[in-house]
Order: structure tokens, then C-alpha cells, then sequence
């Protein structure tokens, strides 16, 4: 098995998946193209999901070096070359990818009724984009992976969002990146010319001017920072979830957020420690003013799809925050965090879908006693409402918790900011609870709504078994990380220290 | 043992987890003997254990590793000492006595195996909240209870305001646990773990230890208990964090006994207590718990007296009796505080449980302006009231000689006689500025206490009748599986303080504990408590029994007299009718300036200022100036954007590709 590609296989398989549907599901009766088209998409990413556990399985967990590596030439005059492989930080995002991808389809089930053979397709096209993000060792693949996700997640919004004003969401959505992608374009030229390569495991070891460090280091935060995204720059977020179908907020509030996070974990601190300690204050004032001032916002939203998205923004302001602490819980803490919104905001969408593909609404005001007609939806509900507001025993507490252990040994102010999300998150979840699931059943046409079916129990079912199993026994997890992490800190603090030698040899 | 300790533990959340499958499958009545049935046996476990426990040393049963993350190492873990020995008699006993109760209570209730379900699963999460070992699963437990609490408060969710005071709880619980958790982390800068062991061993060599926090240099031992305070006052509802417990009387009346009487509420106490080891190294700390406690014992029997529900009258005077736990604490009483946790437990639960059958019989009436001669129709009902109130009232009999057997007592006397007396004596006792001023709010709050007492008794069930006839035509004496708890209940209510009182507090005290908490010596309140002045012991019982007759005059001799006193003191009357008005204040500042911020913020913040100059900005810029140039594109900004990203592409692959030729 040593020499199997087993990354790229997870990589492209979904991409043959997608061709095979885009050439073998013909005829005439759309009915049937959409049949074969969602059945062929379920079989690819499940069986690709179903490969992606030989990862978890076979992952050495005593080393921090890159596994199941594969290299290619890929512009020999170059120094530019296919390399995949994934280390403690990236596996654990390649699995969720692949995990949520076939809980996409399976929510689309029903949902999408228009062009499902191109829906399956763009889904399929994504889930490559993905992994290939997470597994790319090389920054040119990187980049076109990077930038790949935004293509087929563009037209997911712009193609079969629901809202009126979709084209307004992408826009924007799309002017954002654009303005980060360009700039981050900027940074990889620019490393290529000093280091004469792309490929990341290299990039690492090379040391850089502080000068040049921080110019590098903004243009990547640019383009990390919309992603994630930080204050000011989210209020992409919130439109563009409010127009995307169900699946698209699912893989963008489970996946696509999480790019940015990993970006600042694979690019910025490794490759710019320098620029990474003199900036770090800018994160934890970013940071700190999200938590607080999202979650504020998320208060006063009556569209629940805002809601929800307002509340992610103040969840991966904990991420920024513990991540640039540079301490082994902090670090810790943001990829569990990561994990844990991965699924937990995902699936709150999921909840939302629900809803709206029975009302056709995201208004709050229009729901209200759903816990009369839907006793197992309110349950569900419940589980995840209760993840994200962190209670102990679900994987939110968990990733919150390390993170403010973290961040209370470096700044005891950042701490106490961030820890107001615990006061404001439960706020404005339980305020969206009551307001949707509580009260008396008066409406008619909620009335009307029956509880969840057998599709969707499947889908809510494992994604509850991961939240409790992440809240109480997190070490499966960290285990994983471990090696990374200490690996990631130690080089942090060595760069430095090399540098402080440098600076006192200069002298 | 540690069989039987992990089924005195877990059998409850067994319980919990088949009540539901249970009542789907085999109706309601399965589902309330499976969770009855899981309760029992752990109480019967719990009362084995203790006898293996007390005095015995102290046990921990590890059972998995929670988090293992460089220094932040700690496992899932059960810890047995005398502390939890007591809790788990007080948490599983009455529990059981609750969940039979309910029986009756909830008779016809459509949702009984969810109310099961969910007692089970609190009972569950305050037991692990006693039994940890470190104070993250404290934390889980504490979030566990709060979590029952709120399920249960809002138990009948059709009702507007039982969610609003659900909501409310959680939140207000909430910020306590801000500063909890700010508690934690402080706890681990300080000692590098969250383990008790560590903490505990290692507390006196940091008592001189600082750290900086927000930018001041602190004396760490003092923040960290002080901030772990804060979390102690959200779930006790102390003085600042008390508003929830009033209107979490929305929730069933079993509820309150349980949950918001004897046991959740006094989960901040025994926290302090277990942290006993910490906080006798914060003098500072100790003092604050002092007045805050103090105060709460004040104020919250000086708005028990004003109301007019039945409920919140026991809900104010919980409050009250908090207030004392707490200020016992404040002056290294521990182990009086546990005291009086454990018969509070008994007499509180009782009383809340007969207003409960009070408010069966009544037709879900609760307010007492609509009761009155009740005694003759609901007269078990009525004898429990009495013992329950003279519980807490403390009313017995002071002896200043012994006899026999009884020679260590201070007297005879129900339960709150010997445990209420005696926090108060050794806040006199403390001979700090603190402790006197806590000594005399506690005596005016014991007046108050026999006053309030007094009234509901003197209201619900004497006098002229004030129900309505049709609501009188079905006036019931409770059937006998409510009647019978409240027995049981009676009983401990009436002799849990003259049996525990030598092992807890008197001569058998230090075996008793064993390590389980720490008093410095010269910090032994308890001790000089046995030695105060006779006008310091006989006050507070003075007070009570002048509170009780006064309540008397006042409602059954000369009905005019409580409005005469409204209109003299008017302006006072109506600060503690309306709860000295935190209410008012919370909502005003608190809830309204927080909705209306994140409106503003997202509306003038996102959409005006961030969007405006941003995107939208941009988007207008640029179609202005695209429009001098020409008409004929397609108009829309995103399709130049895609156009520059290509062009970007492209300019990008030609530069490589020329490197590389």
C-alpha cells in the first residue's frame, strides 16, 4: 500500500465520477436523468469517503513529516512539481471534506428539482477542489486548487440559490476573493523568485527578510482573512448563504471557511514566523471584535440562514485567536474548533434546509411550535444548538475551551473578550430555538409540516454521533494533530530564535 | 465499591436514556417505573457508599482521558470523599422523593416520559458534578444541570413565559459562567492543571504567587477564586445573578424542589466548598463571599415577604438561605455551610413540595390573595407546611445543659435550628468587621424568614376562605404517592439536623471530613462558635419566634394591619414588592441595549459603513466610470472582475512558461 496514490485517488475520483455522469447519464426523460444522475453522485462520494478512512486508519500518529506522499514532475525547468501529501493539521480536514460531501448530495436529495445532472456534477467537481486543497504540497497546486473551489461553488450560488438577489450575493462573494486571490497570486510569485520553488515542505525551511515577511504576510491575510472570514471583511458571509441551496451553505460554512484557517496553519505561520509574531495582535483585535460584534449582529437577525451565518463568523474568530497563540492547546483548540463548526454549523444549515424545504421560508417570524408536529426535529435541533452554544460533553465546548486555555497564558484581555461568546452565543441560539421550535402551533401552514423522514434521520444521525463522540473523547482527534502541532510550534519558536541571532550578530 | 459507585452514578442517566423508548413502547407508566426504579436503587447505593466513604479515604475511579493536549492533561474521573459522600445522599435522596412525587403531580400531564427523562438526566449531571475530580467535569456537570434546568423550566413550552424564564435562566447562568470559566483558566496559569489533587497540594506554596490580568499585576489566588465566585453566584443566585430563580418558577412545582430548592442551586456552595483548599488562601475572597452572601440573605427575605405567589415566596426565601450557605463560607464555615446545604435540602424541598399539593388541590392556583382556611381540607398537606416552615424558620429549643445522649446538641429543635443558628454564630464568631455585619444581616433576614414563614402559613390556610366556589368544589386532600414523599421528606426536615449535627459540626467534625475540606487553623469559625456570648445564640431564635407572632397578628388577629403598614412605609414597601428592581434595571440596560446594538451594528456597522465602502462602494465607483466609457458590456460588474481574474491567469502562465523556455 506504501506507494498506492491513495490522495490523488481520493483527489480525482469524484472528478471521473463527475465525467462518467456527464457522459453516461443521457436521454430523454429528465426524471430519470436526475434519477441516475443522484444515485451515481452518492455512490462516488461515498465510496471516496469510504477510501478516505484508509487515511484515519493508516496514519502514522508518531510523526510530524508529510504521509501517503506522491511526486511528479510537473514543470521540470521549473522546480514545480504535482506534490500531495498530508500531515497531523491537513488529514483531518481532507476526511471532513469527504465526509460532507455525500451528506450534501443526500441533502439535495429531494431539494434540487432543476438540472440535478449539472448539480451532481458541480458537486462532485468541488469535492476535488477540496481535497486537492487540503492534500497540495506544492503552492502553484495549491493555488489553482484554491482558487478551483470558487468556480463550482460560484455557480452552485449563482445557478440554484434560492433568493432574488443571488446575483448581488455572488458578486460579492466573488469580489472578495478576487481581491484576496490577486494578491495572494502576488505573495507566490514573489516566494518563487526569492526561493527559486513552490513546493511547501522547502518553503518552510527557507528563511525570509522581516521586511519582506510582513509584506508576504498581508498578502496572504488578505486573501485567508475574507475566506475565514475576519471583521471587516465577512459581510460577504451572510448574503451568500442566505442565496445558496442547502448543500452550498453546508459545504461552504463546513469546508470552504475552514480554507482560510488552514491557509494561515499551512502558509503564514510556517513560512513567515517573523511577520506572524508582529502581526499577531492584529488577528486578536480582529478576532476579538468579530466574537463580539457578530454575535451582536446574529442577535437581531430574522432570517435564520444570517443567523446562523453571523454566528460562524464569531465561531472562527476563536479559530484566529487560537491559532495565533501558538500554543499547543491554542492550536489544538482552533482545528477541533474548526472540526467541530465543520459539522456542527453544517448541519445547523442542514436544520435550516429543512425547514425551508417544507415552508420555503427564512423568515423566524413565520415558523413557531414546531416541536408540536416535529418531536424528532426539535431533538436534533436541539443536539446541534447545544453543540454550538459549547456545551461541555459536545465537540464545541471542546475546541473553545482548549483555545481560551490557550489564549488566557498569552493575553488575559483577548481571553476575556472571547470568552463574552459564551454570554452571546447562547443568546442568540436559544433566541432562535424559542422562536422557531417553542410556543404554541397557530400557523397553518406550519402546521402542515411533517417531522423528519427516514433520509433525513440518515443524514443528522452520524453527524450527532461525531459531535459527542469529538465532546468526549476528543483524543481520537488530537492524537492526530499532536505530532503537527508540537512540530509547527517548535519550528515557530526555533525560526525565531534564529532570527533574534541573527539580529544580536548583526549588531 | 467502585461497582456500586458507578451504579449509584450511572444508573440515573440509564434511566434517563429508557424512559423515552420505554413510554413509547409500554405507555407512561413504564417509562416512570424504569426511571423510579434506576432512582431508587442509587439512593439506596448512595446511602451504602456513604458509610464506605465517610471516614475512610477518599477514592478516585478513573475512567478515560478527556483532553491530552501538551500540559492540559485530565480524564474523565469519579472522585469519593466525605464532601460528595453527603451530596450524593442529598442529590439521590431527594430525587427519588421527587421523582414518586411526581407521579402524582404530573398525573395528567400528556408529556410524563420526557418529564422523567429529564428529571433523570439532571439528577445525573448533578451527581457528576459532585463526584469530579477536576474542575472541567464540574464544569460539565454544572452545564449539564443548567442545561436539565432550562428543559424543565421551559417544560411546558406552549407557555409564552415559562420559555422566556427558561431562556432567561440559561443566560443569566451564563455569565456566572463567564467568570467560572475566566476561573479555570486561571486556575490551570496558576497550578499548570485542573486536577484537585494538584491544585489542592500546591495551593499553600502560591499563596503569595501574582500574575498579570488585563494589564494589572493580581494576587493570583485571590482572581481565581474571585472569578470562580462569579460562576458560583449565577448558579446560586446570589445578590446581581438571582434574578432567574424567581421566574424560573414557571417550571413544574417538582422542578422547583428539586432543581431550583435542594439541590442545582446549591451546586456554587458546594463548589466553594470543595475549592475550600484555594479559597483559605484568599482572605480577600472570603470576604466578598462574605458580604455578597450576606446581603443576599437580606434582600431576598425582605422581598419574600411582599409577594403574593405562593412559589416565589419559597423561591425569595431559597434565595435567602443561599445567602446564608454562602456567607457561612465567607467566614471558613465550610462544613456549617454543607450543614445547612443538607437540611435546606430536606426542609426546602418539603415546602416546596406541599405548595406544590397545595397548588394540586387548588386547581393550579397560586396565589394566596385567592387561598385561605385551607387546613381542614388539605391537612397533611397542612401539618408538612408547619414543619417545613419551623425548619426553616430554625424554631427549637436552646439547652445550655446536657442530657444524655443529647449533651452535644445545642438544643432540641428541627433541622434549620441547628444549622441556620450556627452559620450565623460563627459569623458572629469571625469577630471581623465582615462577620458582624454578616452576623446582623443574618439575624434581621432570620426575623424575616419567621415572618414570611408565618404569612404563607397564616394566608393559605387560615382565616376566612378567599377560593372560588367553583375551585373550592374540588379542593382535594394530594393522593398518598405525594403525601408520602412528603413524609419522608418530614422527617428529615424535622430530625436531619439533630443527627448530622455531631458528625458534621460538632465534636465529630474532623473525622468526619478527613481531607475533604481545609480550615487554616486560626480560621476555625465553628469552633468559636460553640463559645459565643448567650445573646449571640439567643437572638436570632428570639427573632424567629417574635417573626412568627407578629405573622400571626398580623394576619389572623388584626387583618387590617398589613395594609395600614404598606401605606406608612409605602416607598419601601414598594422596593421590595418590586425586587428592589433588578428587573428593570437588567432589562432596560442589559437585554435592550444588546438588541438594539446588533441591530445597529448590522445595519449603520455591515450594511452602511463595511458594505458602502466596500463592495457596494466599489460597484458604483466602477459603474460610473464604466458607463462614460461605453455602454455596450454587458453591465455587470462581476463579469469585468472575472475578465481581470482570467487576464491575471493568463499573464501569470505566460511568465512561467517563458522562465521555463
Amino acid at each position: 500500500m506504501n506507494n498506492f496514490p491513495v490522495l490523488s485517488l481520493i483527489t480525482f475520483l469524484p472528478l471521473v465520477g463527475a465525467a462518467m455522469i456527464f457522459v453516461m447519464v443521457q436521454g430523454k426523460d429528465p426524471e430519470d436523468i436526475a434519477r441516475r444522475s443522484r444515485w451515481m453522485a452518492l455512490f462516488t462520494s461515498g465510496i471516496t469517503f469510504l477510501i478516505s478512512l484508509v487515511l484515519w486508519i493508516d496514519f502514522d500518529r508518531s510523526t510530524a513529516d508529510f504521509q501517503f506522499v506522491e511526486t511528479m514532475t510537473w514543470f521540470p525547468g521549473l522546480n514545480i512539481s504535482y506534490h500531495m501529501g498530508v500531515d497531523g493539521i491537513s488529514v483531518l480536514f481532507v476526511l471532513l471534506s469527504t465526509f460532507l460531501t455525500p451528506i450534501c448530495i443526500l441533502a439535495s436529495w429531494e431539494s434540487i428539482k432543476d438540472r440535478v445532472k449539472e448539480y451532481m456534477i458541480a458537486f462532485l467537481i468541488l469535492e476535488t477542489m477540496m481535497v486537492g486543497m487540503f492534500s497540495a504540497l506544492d503552492f502553484v497546486l495549491f493555488y489553482v486548487f484554491f482558487e478551483g473551489v470558487l468556480i463550482p461553488m460560484f455557480i452552485i450560488i449563482g445557478v440554484w440559490g434560492h433568493g432574488e438577489r443571488r446575483v448581488y450575493a455572488a458578486f460579492k462573494f466573488f469580489l472578495y476573493t478576487l481581491l484576496g486571490s490577486v494578491l495572494m497570486l502576488l505573495a507566490l510569485l514573489v516566494l518563487y523568485l526569492q526561493a527559486g520553488t513552490t513546493d511547501i515542505p522547502t518553503l518552510m525551511q527557507t528563511p525570509l527578510a522581516s521586511s519582506l515577511q510582513i509584506w508576504l504576510w498581508l498578502a496572504m491575510f488578505a486573501s485567508f482573512a475574507v475566506k475565514i472570514p475576519m471583521w471587516p471583511v465577512h459581510t460577504w458571509l451572510p448574503d451568500a448563504h442566505v442565496q445558496a441551496p442547502t448543500a452550498g451553505s453546508v459545504i461552504l460554512a463546513g469546508v470552504l471557511l475552514k480554507m482560510g484557517g488552514y491557509g494561515f496553519l499551512r502558509f503564514s505561520i510556517p513560512i513567515l514566523p517573523e511577520a506572524t509574531e508582529t502581526l499577531t495582535p492584529l488577528i486578536y483585535v480582529l478576532s476579538a471584535v468579530a466574537i463580539v460584534y457578530t454575535s451582536l449582529v446574529a442577535l437581531a437577525q430574522p432570517n435564520m440562514k444570517k443567523l446562523i451565518a453571523y454566528s460562524s463568523i464569531a465561531h472562527m474568530g476563536f479559530v484566529t485567536i487560537g491559532m495565533f497563540t501558538l500554543t499547543m492547546a491554542g492550536v489544538t483548540g482552533s482545528i477541533v474548533q474548526m472540526l467541530s463548526h465543520g459539522i456542527v454549523s453544517a448541519a445547523l444549515f442542514l436544520c435550516v434546509g429543512v425547514v425551508y424545504d417544507r415552508l420555503h421560508t427564512l423568515e423566524i417570524s413565520r415558523y413557531g411550535g414546531l416541536v408540536h408536529n416535529m418531536p424528532k426535529y426539535a431533538a436534533v435541533f436541539m443536539v446541534f444548538m447545544l453543540a454550538s452554544v459549547g456545551l461541555p460533553g459536545t465537540s464545541g465546548f471542546v475546541g473553545e475551551f482548549m483555545i481560551l486555555i490557550g489564549t488566557f497564558q498569552v493575553n488575559t484581555w483577548v481571553a476575556v473578550f472571547a470568552a463574552t461568546g459564551l454570554i452571546l452565543g447562547a443568546a442568540y441560539m436559544l433566541y432562535l430555538y424559542r422562536r422557531v421550535v417553542f410556543g404554541k402551533l397557530t400557523k397553518d401552514d406550519v402546521k402542515a409540516m411533517p417531522d423528519l423522514n427516514a433520509r433525513e434521520l440518515a443524514i443528522f444521525v452520524p453527524m450527532i454521533l461525531i459531535v459527542i463522540w469529538l465532546g468526549i473523547y476528543p483524543s481520537s482527534f488530537t492524537d492526530i494533530t499532536d505530532a503537527s502541532v508540537i512540530n509547527l510550534i517548535e519550528n515557530y519558536q526555533q525560526a525565531l530564535a534564529d532570527a533574534d541571532g541573527v539580529d544580536v550578530a548583526a549588531q | 465499591m467502585d461497582t456500586l459507585a458507578f451504579f449509584a452514578i450511572f444508573l440515573p442517566i440509564i434511566g434517563a436514556a429508557l424512559a423515552m423508548p420505554f413510554g413509547r413502547a409500554w405507555g407512561d407508566h413504564a417509562a416512570m417505573a424504569v426511571s423510579i426504579a434506576c432512582i431508587c436503587l442509587a439512593a439506596i447505593f448512595s446511602i451504602i457508599l456513604f458509610f464506605n466513604i465517610v471516614g475512610g479515604e477518599d477514592r478516585i475511579v478513573t475512567l478515560f482521558t478527556w483532553m491530552a493536549v501538551g500540559d492540559l492533561q485530565f480524564s474523565w474521573a469519579l472522585r469519593f470523599d466525605s464532601l460528595t459522600a453527603v451530596m450524593l445522599i442529598v442529590v439521590n435522596g431527594v430525587s427519588s422523593m421527587v421523582h414518586i412525587y411526581s407521579v402524582g403531580y404530573m398525573h395528567s400531564d400528556p408529556h410524563r416520559p420526557r418529564f422523567f427523562a429529564y428529571l433523570s438526566m439532571f439528577t445525573f449531571m448533578m451527581l457528576m458534578l459532585v463526584t469530579a475530580d477536576n474542575l472541567i467535569q464540574l464544569f460539565f456537570g454544572w452545564e449539564g444541570v443548567g442545561l436539565a434546568s432550562y428543559l424543565l423550566i421551559g417544560f411546558w413550552y406552549d407557555k409564552d413565559s415559562a420559555n422566556k424564564a427558561s431562556i432567561k435562566a440559561f443566560i443569566v447562568n451564563r455569565v456566572g459562567d463567564f467568570g467560572f470559566m475566566l476561573g479555570i483558566l486561571a486556575i490551570f496559569l496558576i497550578f499548570g492543571s485542573v486536577e484537585f489533587s494538584v491544585i489542592f497540594e500546591n495551593a499553600a506554596s502560591m499563596a503569595d504567587a501574582t500574575f498579570h490580568f488585563l494589564g494589572w499585576e493580581v494576587h493570583a489566588l485571590t482572581t481565581a477564586c474571585l472569578l470562580l465566585f462569579v460562576g458560583a453566584m449565577g448558579k446560586s443566585a446570589q445578590l446581581g445573578l438571582h434574578t432567574w430563580l424567581p421566574d424560573a418558577m414557571e417550571g413544574p412545582t417538582p422542578v422547583s424542589a428539586l432543581i431550583h430548592a435542594a439541590t442545582m442551586v446549591t451546586a456554587g456552595v458546594f463548589m466553594l466548598a470543595r475549592m475550600s483548599p484555594v479559597f483559605e488562601y484568599a482572605p480577600w475572597a472570603l470576604l466578598v463571599v462574605c458580604i455578597v452572601g450576606a446581603l443576599t440573605a437580606f434582600i431576598g427575605a425582605t422581598i419574600g415577604m411582599t409577594q403574593w405567589d405562593i412559589k416565589r415566596v419559597i423561591a425569595y426565601s431559597t434565595m435567602s438561605q443561599l445567602g446564608y450557605m454562602f456567607f457561612a463560607i465567607g467566614v471558613s464555615a465550610y462544613q456549617a455551610a454543607i450543614f445547612h446545604l443538607m437540611t435546606h435540602a430536606f426542609f426546602k424541598s418539603l415546602l416546596f413540595l406541599s405548595a406544590g399539593s397545595v397548588i394540586h388541590a387548588m386547581s393550579d392556583e397560586q396565589d394566596m390573595r385567592k387561598m385561605g382556611g385551607l387546613a381542614r381540607h388539605i391537612p397533611w398537606t397542612y401539618a408538612m407546611m408547619w414543619i417545613g416552615s419551623l425548619a426553616l424558620a430554625g424554631i427549637g429549643i436552646p439547652m445550655t445543659f446536657g442530657i444524655g445522649f443529647l449533651s452535644d446538641l445545642p438544643g432540641i429543635g428541627f433541622a434549620g435550628f441547628y444549622s441556620k443558628d450556627l452559620i450565623i454564630e460563627a459569623a458572629f464568631a469571625d469577630h471581623t468587621w465582615f462577620g458582624i455585619l454578616a452576623y446582623w444581616l443574618g439575624t434581621l433576614a432570620a426575623f424575616m424568614t419567621a415572618f414570611y414563614s408565618g404569612r404563607l402559613i397564616f394566608l393559605t390556610f387560615h382565616g376566612k376562605s378567599r377560593v372560588e366556589e367553583k375551585v373550592m368544589a374540588h379542593v382535594h386532600e394530594s393522593p398518598w404517592v405525594m403525601l408520602g414523599p412528603l413524609c419522608v421528606l418530614g422527617f428529615g426536615a424535622t430530625f436531619a439536623g439533630a443527627i448530622g449535627y455531631y458528625w458534621l459540626v460538632g465534636y465529630g467534625m474532623e473525622g468526619f471530613w478527613g481531607h475533604s475540606v481545609l480550615v487554616l487553623p486560626g480560621n476555625d469559625t465553628i469552633e468559636a462558635a460553640h463559645h459565643v456570648a448567650l445573646w449571640v445564640k439567643l437572638m436570632p431564635l428570639g427573632l424567629a419566634v417574635s417573626g412568627l407572632v407578629i405573622a400571626w397578628l398580623y394576619y389572623i388577629v388584626i387583618p387590617s394591619l398589613p395594609a395600614t403598614t404598606v401605606r406608612a412605609f409605602r416607598p419601601i414597601y414598594y422596593l421590595f414588592f418590586h425586587k428592589w428592581y433588578f428587573d428593570e434595571l437588567y432589562d432596560y440596560t442589559f437585554v435592550r441595549g444588546a438588541m438594539k446594538g446588533g441591530d445597529e451594528l448590522w445595519k449603520v456597522g455591515d450594511q452602511t459603513i463595511i458594505d458602502g465602502l466596500g463592495p457596494n462602494g466599489f460597484a458604483s465607483a466602477s459603474r460610473a466610470l464604466g458607463g462614460r466609457f461605453s455602454r455596450l458590456q454587458s453591465g455587470y460588474i462581476y463579469h469585468y472582475a472575472f475578465a481581470m481574474l482570467i487576464g491575471v491567469v493568463v499573464f501569470v502562465s505566460w511568465y512561467f512558461w517563458g522562465l521555463g523556455g
